[in-house]
């Protein structure tokens, strides 16, 4: 069921960009690939928030890891995606392990509090480079290069490019999820007592997860980097976090697509309150494009109490009644 | 002594001013059903933790099968054979039984960091599984989602996973914990087939199933143990009498 | 004979699309001890959360002193009297034993001699000890005791006790029996679950066998200790 889901919205993201090139609205592949790019960010948080039941509330540390790595490289001359992109994750997996070996060490409310702490750090300390920006952000003269022929400069390149990583990532997480290692994670969430009972290191598994969810992170905040053209602080600060956090619960924590499907709805909900008018709402508001984000809080709130699995859990419901 | 599969010298505990351990010494013998009975309250369920690896001891020793593993971590004392099942039951509720002891398997059987291969094409976790849950008599229900199980079968699955584990040593906490008649006596004859390939260290207020089980017993009290013997002596012992059997002993 | 103080009839109850209760039928009379007995999974408790309306019956009634129950909730049930010992005791880890028992004291039966937090310090001399304990620090018997207590000190109409023996060392269940026979000679009116027959035969005045849902058999404990082939079929002993 799901997989023939899968497959029409792949066929249908692979021809939009064509179809916006013949439409005269480029600007639309422009707006996707940012969404695809949230898509990757917030599948990463999903691994670890989702499939491995840990709550992290500073997962914007790793995006912002990556995209200053990625930011940093082109500035000082080094523009080949092939060294800063895998630079970029090598970068935050080795900050997830760091932050996670302390992290990990703790459990639930504390947990969520000291992975918020350590990403603040990171934004302060960001902010505090002035070499590459400060808070002022760093612009880029150019995006990272791949050779081949293939011009990052170029949108719709840039969206394919993007497209092929989404689609690489989410493939790798299915394997993974199913294979030994997802399956020691998904019970280590389920009764992580017992699971130290029957033999399983829980802790190696529970920070190899994290260091993972991180890489993939900074592999996002590479792309996003490119996408803006400009790296600031912000990308760090907390309500990045949350609004990752949002995108996975609303899409479906767990789910493979949840990640997707969050990006998607949220990002996508977000762009047609501020830029289409509807016609009775604004009759009864006015100002209500201003306010979009109240729209966005009220939908997520009917998520909650009608849909708690998410987007994605919905159907995933609704398959199993038509089984 | 090659003969003690077990032994517990000295294990003491406090947490804060009350002692919880009290200078246990404890063995138990290979291929022995060693029953541990005492008052609520007595630190039976302190002591087990301490053995199985989930909480320190102030001071002491545990020796398991020649080797001192006081100052091993849990997963690495079940490595080493020595597993435990939960007075509440522990199972992982939203996957299937056979799933359940599959997991149990698989720490023992390879790397669990594998990334690619798929788990459910490793028949071979699944044939064991399957194996195992025929062993603790739960044939029938491998493919049901834990769960939805009665009790009476999750005390059997809690059983299962401890024993799926291939331990030499098997610590069952109040295996009988909500079982009615007729279901206890179904546990009791699942452990004593189980005895014939493991040890057993069994805490149990159910005294028909201590007594019908139990090689020998030990008495802990306020943290220390009066007295071990066969069921005979114990239940001649005044001072078990006193602490803890009283005077009508029933079932 | 004493008034009807619980009446049961045709009690349907469902947990979402699984039926568990099929007609219950069952009384009891002021002053009178009740045991409710049967394999485990065939609705005992499911009965006893029926009567506190902290499951929903689907159909029947439940009626407390000729008032109708089956659709109220729960706190207003307790508030009519009816004080449950729940399986797993359920005490209050974080208060003393005093502030457990002192958080619901009253006098729910109008009675002239009431329970008072005290008097259950004088029926239990090991809570007097912990009265400055806190919940989580007793032991599984001193949990029950305290169970108990708190359901004592409302001063119930009926008092409901769901495997009030569970899980607890002999000595403890001994003292747990004696206990409850001094209430039946106070006259307090109990339902009481449990698992050991013999006991049960010495304490309650009555049995009700429930089997898959619903009543297998009913009658007085000379009549359930003349018969132990229904020992063997309904409770598996």
């Amino acid at each position: 069921m799901h997989r023939a889901f899968a497959l029409v919205a792949l066929l249908a993201a692979i021809a939009f960009p064509l179809v916006m090139q013949a439409l005269d609205q480029v600007y639309y592949v422009t707006m996707a690939s940012r969404i695809l790019i949230y898509a990757l960010a917030a599948t990463s948080l999903n691994l670890v928030l989702g499939y491995g039941g840990m709550i992290s509330f500073g997962h914007a540390a790793f995006v912002g890891a990556g995209a200053y790595t990625a930011s940093v490289m082109i500035v000082e001359g080094l523009p080949s995606a092939w060294i800063g992109w895998p630079l970029a994750m090598a970068v935050s997996g080795l900050l997830a392990l760091a932050i996670g070996a302390i992290s990990l060490r703790t459990r639930g409310v504390y947990f969520i509090m000291i992975t918020l702490a350590f990403a603040q750090m990171i934004y302060y300390l960001t902010i505090s480079m002035k070499a590459y920006g400060g808070d002022e952000g760093l612009s880029l003269t150019q995006r990272s290069t791949l050779g081949f022929g293939l011009d990052l400069k170029d949108d719709l390149t840039f969206y394919y490019i993007v497209l092929a990583i989404l689609v690489s990532a989410v493939y790798l997480i299915s394997r993974l999820v199913n294979a030994r290692f997802g399956r020691a994670i998904q019970a280590i969430r389920e009764n992580e007592t017992r699971m130290e009972a029957i033999g399983y290191p829980t802790f190696r598994f529970k920070l190899t997860t994290f260091a993972i969810a991180g890489a993939l992170g900074g592999l996002a905040g590479a792309l996003l980097a490119n996408q803006n053209n400009y790296v600031s602080p912000g990308i760090l600060h907390w309500p990045e976090s949350g609004w990752l956090m949002i995108m996975v619960i609303l899409g479906g924590v767990g789910h493979l697509y949840g990640g997707i499907v969050g990006a998607v709805g949220l990002l996508g909900l977000k762009q047609l309150l501020e830029n289409y008018k509807i016609g009775w709402l604004a009759a009864m508001y006015p100002n209500y494009q201003q306010h979009s984000e109240l729209a966005v809080g009220v939908f997520l709130l009917a998520v909650v109490l009608y849909a708690p699995q998410g987007i994605a859990g919905l159907f995933a419901r609704r398959s199993k009644k038509h089984g | 002594m090659a003969e003690n599969l077990l032994r517990i010298e000295s294990l003491h505990k406090r947490f804060g001013g009350i002692v919880a351990t009290d200078g246990v010494t404890l063995e138990v013998e290979r291929g022995e059903v060693h029953a541990l009975i005492g008052p609520n309250g007595a630190g039976k369920t302190t002591l087990i933790a301490q053995i199985s690896g989930s909480l320190a001891p102030d001071a002491g020793r545990i020796v398991f099968n020649g080797a001192d593993i006081t100052s091993l971590p849990q997963h690495a004392r079940v490595t080493a054979g020595l597993a435990r099942s939960y007075q509440i039951t522990s199972i992982f509720k939203r996957f299937s039984v056979e799933q359940n002891l599959a997991l149990a398997v698989q720490a023992r059987s390879g790397s669990s960091f594998g990334f690619w291969r798929p788990v459910a094409s490793e028949t071979a976790l699944e044939d064991e599984a399957r194996a195992i849950a025929s062993q603790v008599g739960l044939a029938e229900r491998v493919n049901a989602i834990a769960g939805s199980l009665a009790h009476a079968e999750q005390r059997s699955l809690e059983v299962g996973l401890a024993l799926a584990t291939n331990p030499k040593l098997l610590l069952l906490d109040e295996p009988m914990a909500g079982l009615g008649p007729d279901e206890s006596q179904r546990m009791i004859a699942l452990i004593h087939h189980l005895r014939e390939s493991v040890s057993v260290l069994l805490v149990e207020h159910d005294m028909d199933a201590v007594f019908q089980l139990a090689d020998r017993i030990s008495v802990l009290v306020s943290g220390a143990i009066i007295a071990t013997g066969t069921s005979g002596e114990i239940r001649a012992n005044e001072e078990v009498r006193r602490a803890y059997l009283g005077d009508e002993i029933t079932g | 004979m004493s008034d009807v103080l619980l009446k049961i009839t045709g009690l349907q109850t469902a947990y979402g699309q699984s039926q568990v209760l099929f007609g219950i039928e069952m009384e009891i009379r002021t002053g009178e001890v009740v045991a409710l007995l049967g394999r485990n999974g065939m609705g005992k408790t499911t009965t006893v959360r029926s009567i506190m309306g902290l499951t929903r019956a689907s159909g029947g009634a439940i009626e407390l002193r000729g008032k109708r129950i089956e659709r109220a909730s729960p706190d207003a049930i307790a508030r009519s009297g009816v004080a449950l010992v729940p399986e797993g005791r359920q005490i209050f880890p974080n208060l003393t034993v005093r502030e457990n028992l002192e958080a619901f004291a009253g006098n729910r039966n109008g009675t002239s001699a009431p329970w008072t937090v005290e008097k259950v310090f004088r029926l239990f001399p090991r809570l007097a000890e912990r009265a400055s304990n806190m919940g989580n620090q007793l032991s599984g018997g001193e949990q029950q005791m305290l169970a108990i207590g708190r359901a004592l000190v409302t001063n119930p109409h009926l008092m409901i006790l769901d495997e009030a023996t569970e899980g607890l060392a002999p000595l403890i269940r001994e003292e747990i029996w004696a206990c409850l026979a001094e209430l039946r000679r106070a006259g307090q009116t109990i339902l009481v679950i449990d698992k050991y027959v013999e006991r049960l035969i010495k304490l309650a005045d009555r049995h009700t066998i429930i089997e898959r849902g619903r009543v297998a058999w009913q009658g007085t404990s000379a009549e359930l200790d003349a018969d132990h082939g229904l020992w063997h079929r309904y409770l598996g002993v």
